[in-house]
């Protein structure tokens, strides 16, 4: 029974698959996967735009969209609805061919990212040997996307946002592939599916997610700082930034190229939550042993939405930061970290079992971060502001 | 320490997030076309005219003379006078607005036009629900659409309301004891005219009359 409720979607695939001749089925098995990942995400991408205007409304004391059916939860209907019907404007002389394919290119791309990402025990579309290279190849093209999107509109608005987005994103693209790099490290395998086999054994109950472990936790930190900046989300929103740039490299969109941005966007950050719950939190297994009898993908899919969660948390807390802040924490701070818990993933690999490589894992991460956070921030004279016009 | 800042932010945003679930003066949004802010005294937004009484056509304060219409910076409003004289409210005759036209759409709200105004005929209203589906006839205000009764004045500004009737009512006073003074007056003077005709007398007694006739 429990075995059935785990592999649920799995035997359902293979049932559906059973009606069609054997030499259709392997490809048929591989359209009826990419088609529920096609409807899953679209369907949390709305789900979580909810609660995303929800939850930012309750933080600043308001109540959200509650107009559209009960407690407004249809607020997403409405919104696709009104994405659908609205006038698709091209600028008179924006490039149209690239201006059309940019959102397309996104989405394409993003989705593309699911293939490798175990969703669930036996839940992978594609179970590559590289998979881990393969996400970060594709997802590092959504840049491409983002700079054929300001380029062709031909505005200075969406130029600027796009110059922005690939500046941000090429620089945080390092820290984010080292520090899953320490991951590999301990694993030794690029294969995703691997790497939350590892993580899914327990000691007294608890799991062996590598969040738990001093290197872990460093790299799980600094993983999340560089994808919320490779999402181009609050507080490194730099590209979009509504307050100077209208709306970045989507200025000129309007209509369902739009939303196509937008659902982009959220289905990113879903994907890279995914792959920073495999990395670090385990993927599909369960926080705890005794959990064991919940299917996988539940686990899975709470763990990204709970990702979801805490970006909507941030984005609501912090304000955005400047361009040259935003430069020097990415190659000042982020980096220098990532490469220090490379060594220290290796440390940690080759002391042994013991209390020792705890004290001294976290002794070496501790000090480095109390110590660069004090240098980074000894430059900040903060005191009454002088103001100089042009004059 | 370096995200010192970040934690205790996050911890106010998630103070708020359950807050607002909890406790209602932390969630001031007034949900508006249910729920209505109780309404400010203070508040003004368009001109409208003040009549006496319970007809609007008849007993209009305003006696067109055109103050406001000189006196306003974005020159929304248009009057044109009266060639007689109708009584008002009082019975008294009076030359009247034949027109009397708010343009909305162009009235910037100073309220200039209420403080030029010598007989208190023009306040600011507080409606705000205004919105029409003609931009151009439909925020244009006639005559008809600006009067409004002093109770309903007395409703949206009470305690200004009640200044300008303590006023109008003190002048009034005035203006009957100066009346009734001048026509005395006028009475002794009809009486000693005829014993003193071949002299000239003074022209005093009239002046007053006028002076009364402009205050009442």
């Amino acid at each position: 029974m429990i075995e059935k409720a785990d592999q649920i979607f799995v035997l359902l695939s293979h049932w559906l698959v059973s009606f069609l001749p054997s030499a259709l089925q392997p490809a048929a098995a591989v359209l009826l996967s990419v088609v529920a990942i096609i409807v899953t995400f679209p369907a949390l991408f709305a789900i979580s735009v909810l609660l995303e205007r929800k939850g930012l409304g309750r933080m600043q004391n308001r109540y959200g969209p509650n107009r559209v059916g009960p407690y407004g939860i249809f607020q997403p209907v409405a919104d696709g609805v009104k994405a659908l019907i609205k006038e698709d404007i091209v600028p008179f002389r924006a490039d149209a061919v690239v201006h059309f394919l940019a959102p397309v290119f996104l989405v394409v791309v993003v989705f593309m990212g699911y293939a490798v990402l175990p969703m669930g025990r036996n839940m992978t579309l594609v179970n590559m040997d590289a998979g881990l290279l393969f996400f970060f190849a594709i997802g590092a093209s959504t840049e491409l996307s983002v700079f054929m999107a300001g380029w062709s509109s031909r505005n200075k608005y969406s130029l600027l946002g796009a110059m922005r987005a690939v500046a941000q994103m090429i620089s945080y693209e390092v820290p984010l592939l080292m520090s899953s790099v320490a991951v590999v490290m301990i694993t030794g395998s690029l294969s995703l599916g691997k790497i939350v086999d590892a993580q899914n054994q327990y000691t007294y109950g608890f799991p062996h997610w590598y969040v738990f472990t001093p290197w872990g936790f460093a790299g799980f930190v600094l993983f999340a700082i560089a994808a919320t900046a490779e999402t181009n989300r609050s507080p490194f929103d730099l590209p979009e930034g509504e307050s100077e740039l209208v709306a970045g490299y989507f200025t000129e969109y309007s209509g369902f190229k739009f939303a196509l941005f937008f659902l982009g966007e959220y289905v990113g950050m879903m994907g890279i939550s995914g792959l920073a719950a495999t990395l670090f939190l385990g993927g599909w297994s369960a926080p705890f042993s005794w959990l064991g009898w919940v299917p996988s993908w539940f686990w899975f899919f709470a763990k990204v939405m709970l990702a979801m969660c805490i970006f909507i948390w941030v984005r609501g807390t912090l304000p955005r930061l400047r361009q040259d802040q935003l430069m020097n924490f990415a190659w000042k701070f982020v980096l220098p970290l990532t490469l220090l818990n490379l060594i220290v993933a290796g440390l940690w690999r080759f002391m042994g079992e013991g209390w020792l490589r705890w004290l001294v894992c976290s002794a070496i991460l501790l000090l480095a971060y109390t110590l660069m956070g004090r240098g980074g921030m000894r430059g900040d004279h903060i005191g009454p502001r002088s103001y100089r016009y042009a004059e | 320490m370096l995200g010192e800042g970040i934690l205790k932010g996050l911890g106010e945003t998630a103070r708020n997030f359950v807050g607002s679930y909890v406790s209602a003066e932390r969630l001031t949004t007034v949900q508006y076309p249910e729920e209505r802010a109780p309404e400010i005294e203070a508040t003004r937004d368009f001109p409208f005219l003040v009549y006496d009484g319970t007809d609007g056509e008849a007993g209009l304060r305003c006696v067109a003379c055109q103050i406001c219409e000189k006196e306003c910076p974005p020159k929304c409003i248009y009057i044109v006078k009266s060639t007689d004289k109708k009584p008002d409210a009082f019975g008294k005759p009076q030359i009247y607005p034949t027109r009397f036209d708010i343009d909305i759409s162009v009235c910037m709200s100073c309220q200039i036009c209420v403080e030029v105004c010598p007989f208190e005929a023009i306040k600011m209203d507080t409606e705000f629900e205004l919105s029409t589906t003609d931009r151009f006839g439909g925020l244009l205000y006639d005559r008809k659409e600006l009067s409004k009764s002093n109770e309903y004045y007395h409703k949206i500004h009470p305690t200004e309301a009640a200044e300008v009737d303590a006023r109008l009512a003190e002048e009034k006073v005035k203006a009957d004891a100066k009346a009734k003074a001048a026509a005395a007056a006028a009475a002794a003077k009809a009486a000693a005219v005829p014993a003193q005709a071949p002299a000239h007398i003074t022209p005093k007694p009239p002046v007053t009359a006028v002076e009364g006739d402009k205050q009442g």
